[in-house]
């Protein structure tokens, strides 16, 4: 029993996303009797990969108490270069080498600022999301490449033959797993943790603070280029404007996990869940005609609610407490 | 060595009223320098093309950074206290669509009651992000981020895929923007009497002042008796009425609105802010600061249409003009505390 509660009151966040991923697939049940079908959750895994995939350095760097904004639009880079190094005939898997290069200098260029110049990582990354958007609309314009051989785009739509698992899956289950070690089995992650907590404390126990963020917001930047990849595979087209607006989506996705936005809380596995919980209901909203610009209103809703929520129950059980003990203390003057 | 001594011994003369002078001094320097980059363009694009030097241009760019520049002054007191507004982009289209539909709907509508409308709207969705932030003590980033979401489905299911074009509205409404009052057009007027108005309040009122508590320093804001939630919680509400009201201009200057209307605006708004001085992290920065970088993103973005500089270049510059603007503000600010030591040392 004890055993019980101590899990539930260190868990309970990840209990409450849980509760929330079994409401969404009771919703989509009933609002479509496809949802439950492996065809169509198959879909639904693979068109949240290269949101999934953003969301692991994401989390790590807001933990570390930075963030970046600029993760969807290296994705776009990324994209762009894909497509004109293919164009220029290219061999693939050096498109893809250069690509994923591109995507780690673009990190380093943010971390390099905030590490080196000690400048606030959200003007940093807003700065970048707007530069390298822009140098991927410089180089490709309004065009698209969409001639990709079919060898790479069906590992973005393909399936591990014999199954409905996406190849992508198992791309984003291994980077996963690699950071769920990191940051829960790890020095690592528990320097992370230290550093979202208390920067200053984290120096003095000598740690090695603004190289760890510099590695962080490297990796941001080389994932976000794989989801790029992952991205130009699935829709099989590069273009400047590719996940446009997605960094929103994937904060919302971290937050919802729960991350703290000030860093040194939260879980990777609160993350994954939030990622299918968003999915989920995006999928099943779907289903149901509803589009998407309204999905984000109950997943905005949803992200308000999941803090508000907590905070409001607290502050009640907070005032019902003072209450009783004002009772409390007025019937020990009485009696 | 000598000179730079010298002037450190003279501005950081023992009293610590030259000290603060010195740093009154730098964020004056930091705004005319703002100003002296926006001259230079001027100047430098007007030498190779001599039409961008026209009257009619200079009001054209004013035309296009009034309505980002209305927006700017509430982002700017919502910084300063170090919150973020996020839906800002989500409330300018909400109440442009509603402005904009009221008027097709019914074309009889007087003028002043489509504008009290999309106030209102814009009021009523900053009163609710300002509950959630101060009552509800969500931090503003997580709250307005939500809100950017639930506020533009709202405008999405309210539009229904509809469009309001500019034949489907009277010509009185799409005149709010566009008549001009002295030769200027009333957009024009509006931003900057707003920015006025603003500028000195912020200035010369207590409240003014507390709000620049909040952002430097929230606990002691507190020790000294400022109502920091109450105060916290008008800025969010002005910044909601503020962006109701450039709705109801976008709507006016655009005419042809639908439920996308003014997506990204957020993040162009935060952009002119930051490159404008505000401090992201609150404290410090002025309303002329991020006028003037909404002006000067402005002007680079009709520069390049004259210079012919691809538009597909808009959006790095405007990317690298926010990194330089953060950079070169750390530098300032390093090199006064380094001024301020070595002259208390002395």
């Amino acid at each position: 029993m004890k055993l019980a509660s101590n899990l539930l009151s260190s868990w309970w966040w990840e209990a409450l996303l849980i509760v929330l991923l079994v409401l969404t697939a009771i919703l989509g049940n009933a609002l479509s009797p496809y949802f439950l079908t492996p065809f169509n959750l198959a879909l639904m895994v693979e068109s949240m990969m290269e949101i999934a995939i953003m969301a692991l350095p994401m989390t790590l760097i807001i933990i570390v108490g930075e963030i970046d904004l600029s993760v969807a639009s290296t994705l776009g880079l990324a994209s762009v270069i894909m497509g004109i190094t293919w164009s220029a005939g290219i061999p693939l898997w050096l498109d893809i080498v250069i690509a994923l290069a591109v995507g780690a200098v673009a990190g380093l260029f943010n971390g390099l600022l905030v590490t080196r110049l000690g400048l606030p990582s959200l003007v940093v990354t807003l700065g970048t999301l707007a530069l390298y958007r822009g140098l991927a609309y410089v180089i490709l314009g309004s065009q698209a490449v969409s001639n990709f051989p079919g060898s790479y785009t069906t590992f973005g739509i393909g399936y591990i033959p014999g199954t409905l698992i996406p190849w992508t899956l198992l791309l984003f289950i291994f980077l996963a797993l690699l950071c769920v070690v990191v940051l829960h089995r790890s020095w690592i992650g528990r320097q992370l943790y230290a550093i979202g907590n208390n920067k200053e404390a984290a120096r003095f126990a000598g740690i090695w603070v603004n190289r760890l963020k510099l590695l962080l917001f490297v990796l941001s930047g080389l994932l976000s280029a794989l989801a790029g990849v992952v991205f130009t595979a699935r829709i099989s087209s590069a273009r400047a404007d590719n996940a446009l607006g997605f960094e929103l989506l994937v904060i919302t996705v971290v937050l919802l996990g729960g991350i703290n936005i000030f860093g040194g809380r939260g879980t990777l596995i609160g993350v994954i869940l939030a990622l299918f919980v968003v999915g989920g209901l995006r999928n099943a909203l779907g289903l149901a005609n509803i589009s998407g610009d309204i999905q984000n209103t109950v997943i905005g809703t949803l992200l308000v609610l999941s803090v508000l929520g907590p905070n409001i129950a607290q502050r009640i059980q907070g005032a019902l407490s003072r209450r009783r003990l004002a009772a409390r203390s007025t019937q020990s003057k009485t009696g | 060595m000598t000179t730079t001594s010298e002037h450190v011994q003279e501005a950081a003369t023992p009293s610590r009223r030259g000290a603060n002078r010195l740093v009154v001094l730098i964020s004056r320097v930091r705004e005319l320098g703002l100003l002296v980059v926006l001259l230079l363009i001027v100047i430098v694009v007007g030498v190779l093309v001599p039409q961008f030097l026209t009257v009619s241009n200079m009001v054209q760019i004013l035309l296009s950074i009034s309505i980002l520049a209305i927006v700017a002054i509430g982002e700017t007191l919502v910084i300063l206290t170090r919150n973020v507004d996020l839906s800002v982009g989500s409330i300018v289209g909400f109440a442009a669509f509603v402005a904009a539909n009221l008027f097709k709907q019914q074309p009889g509508t007087s003028l002043l009651f489509g504008i009290l409308l999309g106030c209102a709207l814009g009021l009523v969705l900053g009163v609710i992000n300002g509950l959630i932030v101060t009552w509800g003590r969500v931090p503003s980033i997580v709250a307005t981020l939500g809100t950017l979401y639930a506020y533009r489905g709202l405008d999405f299911i309210y539009a229904g895929g509809n469009q309001v074009s500019a034949s489907d509205v009277p010509d009185s409404f799409l005149s709010l923007a566009t008549a001009p009052l002295l030769g200027v057009p009333l957009l024009i007027w509006f931003a900057a009497l707003l920015a006025i108005i603003f500028g000195y309040w912020l200035h010369a009122s207590r409240t003014g002042r507390q709000l620049y508590a909040i952002g430097s320093n929230p606990d002691a804001a507190h020790l000294i008796g400022i109502r920091s939630n109450l105060l916290v919680f008008i800025t969010f509400a002005i910044s909601g009425l503020l962006c109701g009201f450039a709705g109801v201009l976008w709507g006016a200057r655009f005419a042809t609105v639908d439920a996308t209307a003014a997506t990204g605006l957020e993040l162009q708004v935060i952009a002119a802010v930051v490159v404008g001085g505000v401090n992201i992290f609150g404290g410090s920065g002025e309303i002329l600061g991020a006028i003037l970088g909404v002006l000067v993103l402005g002007t680079i973005d009709n520069s390049l249409s004259f210079l012919r500089v691809s538009q597909f270049w808009l959006q790095a510059i405007d990317g690298a003009a926010i990194l330089v603007a953060v950079a070169l503000d750390a530098f300032i600010t390093r090199w006064v505390q380094r001024l301020l030591i070595t002259g208390r040392k002395r």
